[in-house]
């Protein structure tokens, strides 16, 4: 009997996997149907993106500063073995518009505006705030939801640019003004090294669909959450556990196409 | 509608998230040496590239006159024939070598020219008549190799 019911868990595991993911899909279409509305009402968009967005610069910009400091110092120790000090700049560079720069800025921004946006609305559930602007021929999904994705999403590709800009500097900082690589060859090879549309431009777009999948998992997560004081931790656990994996996981196909055999 | 302290922080913030996108263009990419001015083409006959890409640099006395715009096949000759955009202040004569050469022992490969003495320029869609292909470190070492089994005999 307990093979039996061994089973009939996994199954019943399974198939509310699936009836979740097909809800998340249809509120995810739903959440695109309804933006023209939140389009009009621009100051909607505008009030999250100063939550998601500006409250993030801080974090943002002062990791961005050290993680490129970080790689100057680390890079200068490993290239200095093979006496290219001189190809500084484009490793620092070269890693942070590819990688380091969209990808570690979509973790924070996860941390920090997606398990704010996730309690937010999962809190608004739980105090039937939802209800109440049903009940009021509100949509909330126009209203609540819809506004948060587009901030979420414009802002994602801005604090990425600014993270790799500020980790530019920090490698500047650390690797010319401290250890003293020469100042021209630190550009010259970055500007060298790096191109616009390969490197840059796919940087951006990773970030477009890092801030995509962060958003619409963390609002998914809080507008399904249970509507206690445990379904709404729990659901800002898995919206930080969830889209970090999907930030790794989107990187990890976006550069296997992006840069294979180039 | 009235302006407030929220409109001036988004404004903020998305200027400093576009001058950020500026700033990598720019001064961390390459798009600011992305030739603006008129250039024409040059195209030339290797019988080995070796390592050289599109975008490589064109050098003439160590200075950037144009970059390779594309490398292929040519299956009449079987060699590959490079094409190079060079900037139209640079004009080069008839009996200009181009060479593949190395920046540094391992370093990029770049095309280098060594003009002659003709009096008639290269025309835009003319080809370098005299080139010379890349060294392949494999070929130096094998015939480093057989040369000096040949000389013990």
């Amino acid at each position: 009997m307990a093979i039996v019911s061994g089973l009939r868990g996994i199954g019943k595991r399974v198939v509310n996997a699936v009836w979740r993911l097909g809800y998340a899909a249809r509120f995810f279409v739903m959440t695109l149907f309804y933006s023209g509305t939140s389009f009009r009402r621009f100051r909607l968009i505008e009030k999250e993106l100063f939550s998601s967005g500006v409250m993030s610069l801080i974090i943002i910009l002062v990791a961005g500063m050290f993680v490129g400091m970080v790689l100057a110092l680390q890079g200068y120790e490993t290239l200095k073995r093979y006496g290219s000090e001189s190809a500084l700049g484009s490793l620092v560079a070269l890693s942070l518009v590819r990688e380091l720069g969209p990808v570690l800025a979509a973790l924070l921004f996860a941390s920090r505006a997606g398990s704010a946006m996730t309690a937010e609305i999962g809190l608004m559930k739980a105090t039937e705030q939802i209800s109440a602007m049903e009940l009021m021929a509100v949509n909330p999904i126009a209203r609540v939801v819809a506004p948060r994705f587009w901030a979420g999403v414009i802002s994602m590709p801005l604090l990425a640019a600014l993270f790799s800009a500020m980790g530019v500097f920090g490698g500047y900082v650390v690797g010319v003004v401290n250890i003293g690589v020469d100042e021209g060859s630190f550009w010259s090879q970055m500007q060298a090294s790096v191109d616009f549309q390969h490197d840059i431009l796919n940087g951006v777009l990773k970030s477009v669909v890092f801030g995509l999948a962060v958003t619409a998992i963390a609002l998914f997560e809080g507008y399904d959450a249970p509507p206690t004081a445990e379904g709404v931790s729990g659901a800002t656990t898995r919206t930080v556990v969830e889209s970090s994996l999907a930030i790794l996981m989107l990187d990890f196909i976006l550069t296997a196409f992006m840069f294979q055999g180039a | 509608m009235e302006r407030t302290t929220l409109d001036l922080w988004v404004g903020i913030f998305v200027v400093a998230g576009i001058a950020a996108l500026v700033v990598l263009a720019l001064k961390v990419g390459n798009l600011s040496t992305y030739n603006v001015s008129e250039s024409y083409q040059l195209q030339a006959h290797f019988t080995n590239v070796g390592g050289l890409k599109p975008t490589a640099s064109v050098r003439s006395a160590g200075v950037l006159v144009g970059r390779v715009t594309s490398i292929v096949l040519d299956t009449e000759r079987y060699e590959a024939r490079v094409t190079m955009s060079i900037d139209k202040r640079y004009q080069f004569p008839k009996d200009t070598f181009a060479n593949i050469l190395t920046s540094g022992l391992l370093g990029e490969q770049y095309i280098g020219l060594m003009p002659g003495g003709d009096d008639k320029m290269l025309a835009n869609g003319d080809e370098f008549k005299k080139t010379q292909s890349a060294v392949v470190l494999e070929d130096l070492i094998g015939k480093f190799f057989t040369s000096s089994v040949d000389s013990k005999k």
